[in-house]
């Protein structure tokens, strides 16, 4: 039984901007499992607490994999997901997951940060050949890290227009029908399908290739449908969140002007900055991936039952006075930043390395490139996507 | 390389192993991501938001190479006991 033994309509508020419901805090405090219903799929519970999150997330009495035979929670009647690497549990999910980890590690991604800057210096000479002003989402959001996941893993340059398309429709869904959504998909798989061939008639020294060889080497590591469906996700994965996030972690900056002030006198924050960011930032705007308890956990006064579904609130979680001093104020210095912006447990975001680097890079480039960065016609200019997924600027006029 | 521990490393001159591995967390490399505590269940524990092993010595387990291969920080180490040999992360 709950605290107050009411169901609620969920998300509790249409997202506005990157404002938190004050819902979430009341919760937190004084009812911190409560029940709720999604527009689509059966009731669950939502976790608020940063502890109870991690345990949700990271405790192997909970199941992603039961999700596929249940009515899921969910805020669209098409997103049915049929699997992947998000949708299963251990050991299946580790074997899959080691394959993949070790093109993630630090070390790795390490690597990769003179490309990224390149990359980033190369939009940024662009915005600043053509004048002195530009959207911040089509000019740079977007192209960096579309362009770092598609090297990755090899995906050819001239396709990434239609890449583009498709992968829109992995996210941005509102405005397509379910029939289009999943004739997306399957473009991309099958776009998929054909780079893999290619990879096996000439090997290549990238991801792709390197999964490819983990698929031929060992027919039990990867199936083929697993391994397309991996490639899949990882261009999906990799780059809605950091497109989001870059123009979602320059607009709190320019609304937080004495802060912003003080990244620029102090640039060796941005590391710091970046975390504190990704706590501060409510980038899911609903929950998504419930997990489904496989026998009774206690959670205080609470029971949730074998069988039941239970979702997080990452944002409030990220919030928790129990963990944060100051939890509703930006520090970008803050040094103990144990927030949940990439998950935590057995699914913690495989990407969470890459997009770090990917989002210090793109800070300090924009802030040392452009240091009259302002908001074109100040913060209402900005136009924020709709449909209740990730949260995020679909237009961002900035000028310096 | 040779990863199935029941079988001793045995590199000429080397001392043998004794069938046990040693479990090591970088506590300065962790990030508390928890991926190894999901992976290896009972091998690993938070605390202060850092991971350790729960017990340092264990028998061969293959769920904590996979918890070694998993860790995005490399911060899990596993070796075979006596001969200090490099069961995973692959190098
Ligand atoms: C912060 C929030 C989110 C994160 C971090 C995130 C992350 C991901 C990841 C990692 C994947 C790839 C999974 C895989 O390969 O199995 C994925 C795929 C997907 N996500 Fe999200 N997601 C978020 C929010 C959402 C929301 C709110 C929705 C919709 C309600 C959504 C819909 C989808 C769909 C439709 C796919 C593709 C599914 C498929 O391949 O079958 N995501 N997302
Ligand atoms: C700022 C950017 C990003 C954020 C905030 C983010 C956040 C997350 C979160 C919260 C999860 C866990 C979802 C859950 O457990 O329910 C996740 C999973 C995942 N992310 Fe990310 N992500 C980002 C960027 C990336 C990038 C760049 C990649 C890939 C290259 C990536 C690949 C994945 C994959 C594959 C998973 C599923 C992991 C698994 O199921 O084991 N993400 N991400
Ligand atoms: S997987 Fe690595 S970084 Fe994550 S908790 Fe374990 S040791 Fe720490």
């Amino acid at each position: 039984m709950t605290v107050s033994g009411e169901t609620y309509a969920y998300p509790f508020s249409e997202p506005h901007r990157l404002d938190l419901d004050p819902f979430y805090a009341k919760l937190r405090a004084e009812e911190p499992l409560c029940r709720i219903r999604l527009p689509y799929g059966e009731p669950a519970w939502l976790a608020t607490r940063h502890e109870d999150v991690r345990t949700v997330l990271g405790d192997p009495r909970f199941s992603r994999a039961a999700a596929l035979e249940r009515d899921e929670p969910r805020m669209h009647a098409h997103l049915r997901r049929q699997g992947g690497i998000l949708a299963m549990d251990p050991p299946d999910h580790t074997r899959l997951r080691r394959l993949v980890a070790k093109a993630f590690t630090m070390r790795r991604v390490e690597l990769l940060r003179g490309r990224t800057q390149e990359i980033a210096d190369g939009l940024a000479d662009a915005m600043a050949a053509g004048g002195d002003r530009a959207d911040l989402v089509e000019q740079f959001a977007l192209p960096l890290p579309i362009t770092v996941i598609c090297e990755l893993l090899g995906v050819p340059f001239e396709d990434r227009g239609d890449f583009r398309i498709w992968s829109d429709a992995f996210l941005s869904t509102s405005k397509l029908t379910g029939q289009q959504v999943q004739d997306h998909i399957e473009s991309m798989n099958g776009y998929m399908a054909h780079l893999i061939a290619e990879r096996r008639e000439r090997p290549a020294d990238d991801l792709l290739g390197a999964l490819v060889r983990a698929r031929d080497e060992d027919n039990d590591r990867l199936s083929e449908e697993e391994l397309v469906q991996l490639a899949v996700g990882l261009l999906v994965a990799g780059h809605e969140t950091t497109a989001s996030q870059i123009p979602n972690f320059v607009y709190v900056l320019l609304t937080h002007p004495e802060e912003l002030a003080r990244l620029r006198r102090e640039p060796e924050l941005v590391p710091r900055a970046v975390e504190e960011l990704l706590r501060f930032v409510p980038l899911g705007a609903a929950g998504a991936f419930p997990r489904y308890a496989l026998e009774d956990v206690e959670f205080g006064p609470v029971t949730v039952r074998a069988g039941e579904p239970v979702l997080v609130a990452a944002a409030a979680a990220n919030r928790d006075p129990e963990v944060f001093s100051d939890p509703e104020g930006l520090d970008l210095g803050r040094s103990d930043n144990p927030h949940v912006g990439f998950g935590h447990g057995p699914h913690h975001c495989l990407g969470a390395q890459l997009a770090r680097m990917e989002l210090q890079v793109a800070l300090e480039t924009l802030l040392r490139r452009f240091p009259g960065l302002r908001f074109d016609g100040g913060p209402d200019a900005v136009v924020w996507k709709t449909g209740l997924l990730v949260r995020g600027p679909s237009l961002m006029p900035v000028a310096w | 390389m040779q990863k199935d521990g029941g079988a001793v490393g045995g590199d000429a001159g080397r001392e043998e192993g004794d069938g046990l591995w040693e479990v090591a967390v970088d506590r300065e490399r962790c990030i508390g991501s928890g991926i190894c505590v999901g992976t290896a269940p009972g091998r690993f524990v938070l605390t202060g938001g850092r991971s350790g092993p729960v017990r340092a010595f264990v028998g061969p387990d293959g769920a904590v190479l996979d918890a070694a291969e998993s860790c995005p920080m490399e911060a899990v180490t596993v070796r075979e006991r006596g001969t200090g040999r490099l069961l995973a992360p692959e190098e």
